[in-house]
């Protein structure tokens, strides 16, 4: 039986606590009497017969007809896949959208369905390579579909290929990609890692032109987002994708709504004292930890970067359902609540955050400075339900090397972004008033993204607007071991040691804060009253 | 008198070209100059004067003659000994007092005894140079690379009336003296004009803000219309400088190629940009620099090299392909204006360098006693925060005097 999150108040006896540093890691002795770190569930077992609870939950659906009564000879049916985004670290195969969407053609073959497209529901991120294309669908269904034309990536700038489905009461165009849009039924298969993920964001988004996404991915409704991973009631964000969720509902095609969840066995070995906690290592695993992190240290960035991105995580289904996307997203939830979700009583001074090598914008590519705010104020942060885990005005300080580095191939308008946009501004409305439209219509990045393997012109700045909630909440934030200017640039403070960050933090929580850790991995959300 | 001379000692020459690299202003302690006492020069003809120096700059081109970086291509337009020295302010004794002037330092046509190549030519104006290395002086390109002459190096050297211009009263010694180098900004950004003719918002980028990156700039904001200057700067102070001058969008130099391809929308290509600036001004220099530019600029668009190279090595494959201008800009003289009306270039760097308040770009003095701290400070001027060092031969002064540059 795995054990649940809970929390750890530090104590004397308390060892140092591991952070990530990019694509290292650091132990760090956080203060006794006011410090506590909280610890993510174990992972929950895998289902047991995989494939047999695919097959059952698209035989069985949530308020829907089973999947073979909804097919027939024909007929056009698309199924759209969440991208390369996630899950991270990538998972060991067969990954779950190649077991699910092989189901679903065993199906649609058994009906006589012969029109089928599968589009990769990439919105504004770059395309998926061939190698990643197969790693998350398999040889078999690569090469029975792609040199067809009929396995491909959405390109939410071809207007040829975009259909607009209807318009909200708030005056938000829902328009989508036109085969989806031109389907008798659009299969969705989905990994539900966050809560944030799912449920009518799934389309709204995945398959969506730009100025469909740009009504919500802003500044302002990434401000008003005040619950990213919990109650949508609080998300401005969500809110409006629930909006256009109803359009699409009412207006769009047919839909069957498949979602997954995974349990967070995030790491193999060696790398698995990752996600032990700290006072149960062994011998061996503080040897693991010492000859990791001494070997890391040696070798080249570039090197460490390849090591971590080759790592295929063991995690396993935990759950699927599928049927219609309201009903089949709270049956999610509830499993990734299940997982992840950990009772926390009352907020923090002070908030200390690992960044990892890798977020979701950064599969197999480098975790430049805008994606180092993204993944600690966009994500990080945002693990909480009801409120966050520190106080309005507190300080986050992250660790991470912060170094200048960007991937020319997937990133190129983030260079931009942090030549010309954050020297002006870090204010997530003013970059988005002034400078979006700019990038938006950058032919070089459209042909970037539409041909090679480019996250779009604006993506930079929808990462930077993830973190606009935990950017307007924290009275400072400041990142340990970063490139000094780096930091400066992104607007933070950069300290050389975690005693040199709790100094500088002093100036805004005063000489004696409480102090949260939150243990990443694995994934948590801080359930915070 | 004492001054401060340049002489043709090989191996003087070598070790500073090693010195250099080890440190910047070593090659001053080395190399071929040297503190000696000479004659001053006699006066050649009717119509030359005895000019005594007030300040007299460190230019580019006198540190790479200090540090033996020359190209050999200067072997036979230059007269060894000489006493360097062309940025200059200084005052002419005349029977009414003294006279200030600046001195535009080419050794022309006038000066030199030939008939000038058109009327109301400048020095710098003709296309044969034969009057160079001929004539009645030993060879020389300009003051300061003459022996016939000596240059601002010292307290007194000799100017043709030719080469002679009167300043304002209003106008200070410390803005005077940078007369001579915005005289050079100002022609390298007026050779930028014929491409960018007819086209409503042409982007011109300058890689290097040294004082004559600096100085391009500010003659592009004053004498090209309309333009749009992007600007690649190393050292902070230098963007800031860029900016007040009216560049208007200025970056550290590797992001140069960046903020052109966006000021352009252009695609970038390989290393190249698929489009471009219409010009770029290389205030550097060097192979590097030379090889940014053409990737930079669009098809049939303009390098204007004002940074003095020596020998490089580019890949001209893209100028080929693109037919792109190279274009070298070494002085000054009469330029046509985008109007069409024609003007001393010396006359616009006056009135810019008064009006534009340019004593900010002059960082530091010295006495001429001085010149191994002053060259060594002239070398790392961009790393000390400086602009432009010079020499201060006033009789008051006596000690270094420095200030912020912005």
């Amino acid at each position: 039986m795995p054990r649940p999150g809970f929390v750890l108040e530090v104590d004397r006896s308390t060892p140092p606590l591991l952070f990530w540093r990019g694509e290292n890691f650091s132990l760090e002795k956080l203060p006794a009497g006011r410090s506590r770190v909280i610890y993510p569930p174990e992972p929950l077992p895998a289902i047991d017969d995989i494939d047999g609870a695919i097959v059952h939950a698209l035989l069985n659906p949530i308020d829907s007809d089973p999947l073979p009564a909804q097919l027939f000879p024909g007929m056009k049916l698309t199924i759209a896949f969440d991208d390369v985004s996630l899950p991270l670290p990538k998972m060991q195969s067969p990954d779950t959208r190649q077991r699910v969407i092989e189901a679903v053609l065993d199906m649609a073959a058994a009906a006589g369905v012969d029109d089928v497209h599968i589009i990769a529901a990439l919105g504004l991120h770059r395309r998926m390579h061939e190698y990643e294309l197969r790693h998350a669908l398999g040889d078999r269904i690569y090469d029975a579909f792609h040199p067809r034309g009929m396995l491909y990536q959405h390109d939410a700038e071809d207007h040829d290929n975009l259909a607009v489905i209807g318009t909200t009461d708030h005056g938000e165009v829902l328009e989508i990609n036109k085969r989806a849009a031109d389907s008798d039924l659009v299969v969705y298969v989905n990994i539900n890692s966050v809560p944030m993920d799912g449920g009518w964001k799934s389309i709204t988004t995945g398959l969506a032109s730009y100025r469909c996404l740009s009504v919500h991915h802003n500044g302002e409704t990434l401000q008003n987002t005040r619950s990213l991973m919990g109650h949508r009631k609080h998300s401005a964000l969500h809110t409006s994708i629930w909006r256009l969720g109803q359009v699409l509902r009412d207006h769009g095609p047919k839909l069957f709504q498949i979602e997954t969840t995974l349990n967070t066995d995030m790491f193999p070995k060696p790398f698995d004292f990752i996600s032990k906690r700290e006072w149960e290592w062994n011998a061996k695993d503080r040897a693991t930890y010492l000859a990791t992190t001494k070997s890391l240290n040696r070798m080249p960035v570039r090197a460490a970067r390849k090591i971590f991105h080759s790592i295929e995580s063991p995690h396993q289904m935990t759950s699927i359902q599928a049927g219609e996307t309201s009903a089949v997203h709270e049956r999610t939830l509830e499993h990734v609540y299940r997982q992840q979700l950990v009772p926390v009583e009352g907020q923090t001074d002070i908030l200390t955050l690992g960044i990892p090598f890798v977020c979701p914008y950064n599969p197999d590519g480098i975790m430049n400075p805008i994606l180092v705010m993204c993944m600690g104020l966009g994500y990080l942060f945002n693990m909480y339900r009801n409120k966050p885990l520190v106080r309005e005005g507190g300080v986050i300080i992250m660790t991470h090397p912060t170094y200048r580095e960007f991937h020319p191939v997937h990133h190129p308008s983030y260079i931009d972004f942090f030549e010309q946009v954050l020297p002006d501004t870090t204010d997530p409305v003013v970059m988005g008033h002034k400078w979006e439209k700019q990038y938006a219509e950058d032919e070089w990045y459209r042909h970037l993204y539409r041909t090679g393997n480019a996250y779009h012109g604006v993506h930079p700045f929808y990462a930077w607007y993830w973190g606009a909630h935990g950017q307007q909440h924290a009275g400072k934030i400041i990142i340990v071991g970063g490139d000094p200017p780096t930091v400066r640039r992104l607007g933070f403070t950069p300290a050389s040691t975690m005693d040199d960050a709790f100094e500088i933090a002093s100036d805004v929580v005063g000489r004696a804060p409480t102090i949260t850790h939150l243990h990443v991995p694995a994934l948590l959300v801080a359930d915070v009253t | 008198m004492k001054a401060l001379q340049v002489d043709r000692k090989l191996g003087r020459l070598g070790l500073a070209r090693a010195m250099s690299v080890l440190s910047p202003g070593a090659a001053a302690r080395v190399g071929p100059l040297e503190m000696v006492t000479i004659d001053p020069p006699a006066l050649p003809a009717p119509g030359w004067h005895r000019v005594h120096t007030h300040l007299a700059g460190i230019c580019g081109s006198d540190l790479a003659t200090v540090e033996g970086h020359v190209s050999p291509y200067f072997d036979d337009w230059v007269s060894f000994p000489f006493v360097p020295g062309h940025e200059v302010v200084g005052h002419i004794d005349t029977p009414d007092g003294p006279r200030r002037v600046v001195i535009e330092p080419v050794l022309g046509h006038a000066a030199r005894g030939f008939p000038l190549p058109f009327e109301g030519a400048a020095p710098g104006d003709g296309n044969d140079y034969a009057h160079l290395a001929t004539g009645r002086l030993e060879p020389g390109i300009q003051i300061g690379f003459c022996n016939s002459t000596c240059g601002a190096w010292a307290p007194e050297f000799i100017a043709h009336e030719s080469q002679i211009h009167d300043i304002p009263d209003a106008m200070t010694d410390e803005q005077a003296v940078m007369v001579e180098p915005t005289a050079g900004g100002i022609h390298a950004a007026l050779l930028t004009w014929p491409v960018l003719q007819g086209i409503e918002r042409p982007v011109v980028a300058v890689l290097g803000a040294g004082t004559m990156g600096l100085c391009a700039i500010a003659g592009l904001r004053r004498y090209v219309p309309g333009v749009h200057i992007v600007v690649g700067a190393r050292y902070p102070h230098q963007m800031a400088i860029a900016k007040l001058l009216g560049a208007d969008e200025v970056v550290r130099s590797d992001e140069l190629a960046r903020a052109v391809r966006r000021a352009t929308s252009s695609h970038m290509v390989g290393d190249h940009l698929s489009g471009g600036a219409d010009a770029t001004i290389d205030a550097v220099g060097t192979s590097a620099s030379i090889t940014d530019c053409l990737r930079i600029t669009r098809p049939r668009g303009r390098v204007v090299l004002m940074g003095m190279p020596a020998e490089v090595t580019v890949d001209l494959t893209g100028l080929w392909h693109r037919e792109t201008q190279l274009v070298g800009a070494y002085t000054y003289g009469t330029e046509t204006m985008p109007d069409g009306s024609r003007v001393r270039t010396f006359d616009l760097a006056i009135d810019t360098a008064h009006s534009l308040g340019f004593e900010r770009l002059l960082s530091a003095t010295y006495p001429l006693d001085d010149y191994h701290d002053a060259i060594a400070h002239a070398a790392a001027a961009g790393r000390r925060g400086a602009v432009k060092v010079a020499f201060d031969l006033r009789p008051r002064a006596r000690t270094r005097t420095e200030k912020a540059s912005s």
